[in-house]
């Protein structure tokens, strides 16, 4: 046994203890955290049979942008956990017969003669100096521009609908434009007034002066 | 005498466990130093923010001050760990760790020397990326485990600021990545080393993309919740966000990552665009030209002066500015900037050929 099978069990112990946390966690915030640590440990699994750039980009989308936000918006949400309990045991059997039948249908491929599975043997590893990326990033930016260009628009669009769809001006709001800010110049904040330093006081009359009253 | 200590693991303990217990005994020897920087880090920003502030800074343990930090840890190691009584008690104690763990973790692809890296990855641009995208978890599971209001509006700000940054700093790694064409640091270093100039400091990469130069070293601010950036835990709004149901040793933890975050964005800067361990002087001058560890060292200690002498110079960030600052001024301006790279490396005027 290599190091690096050791390793594949460990991990892989890792992510199907992981992967049942997600679904049986009872508060949704330790749920979530489960399929961080799932996505991770399949990240690392990856990396194992040699797929770096598929696995730091696991990471990289997935834990590190769109699990923060999920988080984010499972930690806000006031749900009661009871209440959606409730029907569990009405939907267990249906749930069950579902999983079992899927369980069957992929231990039955598996098994198959003839399915065609002998020849997918271990992968040659790469030879010295041969980038994974590179090699996605060929055929992507060559044989696949146009599909990979749309996939790009398609997402743009969406990021757009999705924002206009939500955004909504509020009118009270206390908005301040940093532009109009800065380009302020000292004639508009400030008025400089003339005037005389001192003022002139009429003489008082001559008589005070000589001595303060006793 | 590596190779023979290399040996010496594998003849003693076989091959498998041999090769771990040389790996890990690699792990410790970054490790080790990375803590002693992360230490005297703390010691160095409170002496500089003091002269700058024309004070002296702390004096009294051991000469100059310089035992300071350790009497700082044995405090911390000293002090009651107190859980609030509502908290989710597993999470709690475990968002100290997350926040330290990843900012130890990228380490292991930062090249020091040539050859002297723990893992001399294909993608290690991109691992470095993934890995501090990790630390917000640990802010995150803070705010959230503290059951604390405080805390939680801390852990939301630093979740949406850390997230908002990323984006620019991911850019800003997109020009390094073009003109070096490779996501080894090691390549990227080295790419610095030749081209018009011939490897003095003005072929280092911090001049063709001085933008993203900028770019980076101030999302990385950011991306560390450093002050001007520290709306996180901003004490004079929210107390200390994330970290203030925490103390003693647990508190320590979210503070050793804060700082060895710093120093890792320090590393990566300097790699990225200051030429890593490339010597500044030309090749010719006997000892300063020659490329060494220590100049990769200097490099890292003034980006992490720059990061103290901002905290003492400036106040701290609106949050909606800081959404501004992140979105509408560093995200155009690093796509631009690409674009420009992109299309000057076509011409004849390339630098990078």
């Amino acid at each position: 046994m290599t190091l690096t099978t050791v390793i594949f069990y460990i991990f892989a112990a890792i992510l199907i203890v992981s992967a049942l946390r997600v679904i049986t966690a009872k508060n949704p915030v330790h749920a979530a955290l489960s399929l961080v640590l799932s996505f991770f440990t399949g990240a690392v699994l990856w990396m194992l049979i040699e797929a770096e750039f598929l696995a730091i980009s696991l990471v990289l989308v997935y834990v590190g942008a769109v699990m923060v936000l999920f988080l984010f918006v499972v930690m806000m949400l006031d749900i009661n956990f009871e209440e959606l309990r409730k029907g569990f045991w009405g939907f267990f059997p249906v749930a069950a017969i579902v999983a079992t039948i899927m369980a069957a249908e992929m231990v039955l491929i598996l098994l198959a003669k003839g399915n065609g599975l002998e020849s997918f043997t271990t992968v040659a590893p790469l030879p010295e100096g041969v980038s994974n990326i590179k090699q996605l990033g060929i055929p992507i930016y060559t044989d696949y521009l146009l599909a990979f260009e749309l996939a790009a628009v398609l997402l743009l669009v969406a990021i757009i609908a999705a924002i206009s769809l939500t955004l909504r001006r509020r009118k009270n709001t206390k908005y301040i434009n940093p532009a109009d800010q800065i380009a302020v110049k000292r004639n508009d904040r400030l008025r400089i007034v003339k005037m005389q330093a001192e003022v002139e006081v009429p003489e008082a009359p001559a008589a005070a002066d000589d001595k303060p009253a006793a | 005498m590596i190779d023979a200590l290399h040996n010496g693991f594998l003849s003693l303990l076989g091959p498998m466990l041999g090769t771990l217990a040389w790996t890990l005994f690699k792990i410790v020897l970054i490790i080790l130093p990375v803590f002693g920087a992360v230490a005297y880090l703390t010691l160095a920003e409170r002496k500089v923010i003091g002269y700058m502030q024309i004070r002296i800074g702390p004096n009294r343990v051991g000469p100059y001050g310089l035992l300071q930090p350790i009497a700082d840890g044995v405090k911390l190691l000293l002090k009651e760990i107190i859980s609030p009584s509502a908290a989710s008690t597993g999470l709690f104690f475990f968002a100290p760790i997350m926040v330290l763990a990843p900012a130890l973790v990228g380490w292991a692809v930062i090249p020091f020397a040539p050859g002297l890296v723990l893992a001399d990855v294909n993608a290690g641009l991109l691992y470095v990326m993934a890995i501090t995208s990790l630390g917000v978890y640990g802010i995150i599971v803070a705010g959230w485990a503290s059951n604390s209001k405080y805390a939680f509006l801390g852990a939301l700000r630093a979740s949406a600021q850390v997230i908002s940054y990323e984006l620019a700093m991911g850019f800003a790694l997109v020009g390094v990545l073009m003109v070096s064409s490779s996501l080894n640091l090691s390549d990227i270093v080295n790419q610095q080393g030749h081209g018009h100039f011939g490897g003095s400091f003005m072929s280092w990469n911090f001049i063709p993309l001085f933008p993203l130069f900028l770019v980076y070293l101030i999302s990385g601010v950011a991306e560390t919740n450093r002050a001007p950036f520290d709306v996180a835990e901003g004490e004079s709004e929210i107390v200390a966000g994330h970290m203030i149901e925490y103390s003693g040793m647990s508190f320590a933890l979210f503070f050793l990552g804060e700082y060895a975050n710093m120093w890792l964005i320090g590393a990566m800067t300097s790699i990225m665009f200051l030429g890593g361990w490339l010597s500044p002087f030309p090749a010719s001058i006997p000892v300063l030209g020659a490329p060494s560890i220590f100049w990769l060292l200097a490099k890292m200690s003034f980006v992490m002066f720059l990061f103290l002498w901002f905290r003492a110079t400036f106040p701290r960030y609106r949050y909606d500015q800081l959404m501004r600052l992140g979105w509408k001024v560093f995200i155009p301006v690093t796509l631009i900037w690409i674009v420009v790279v992109a299309a000057w490396m076509q011409t004849d005027y390339s630098l990078w050929k």
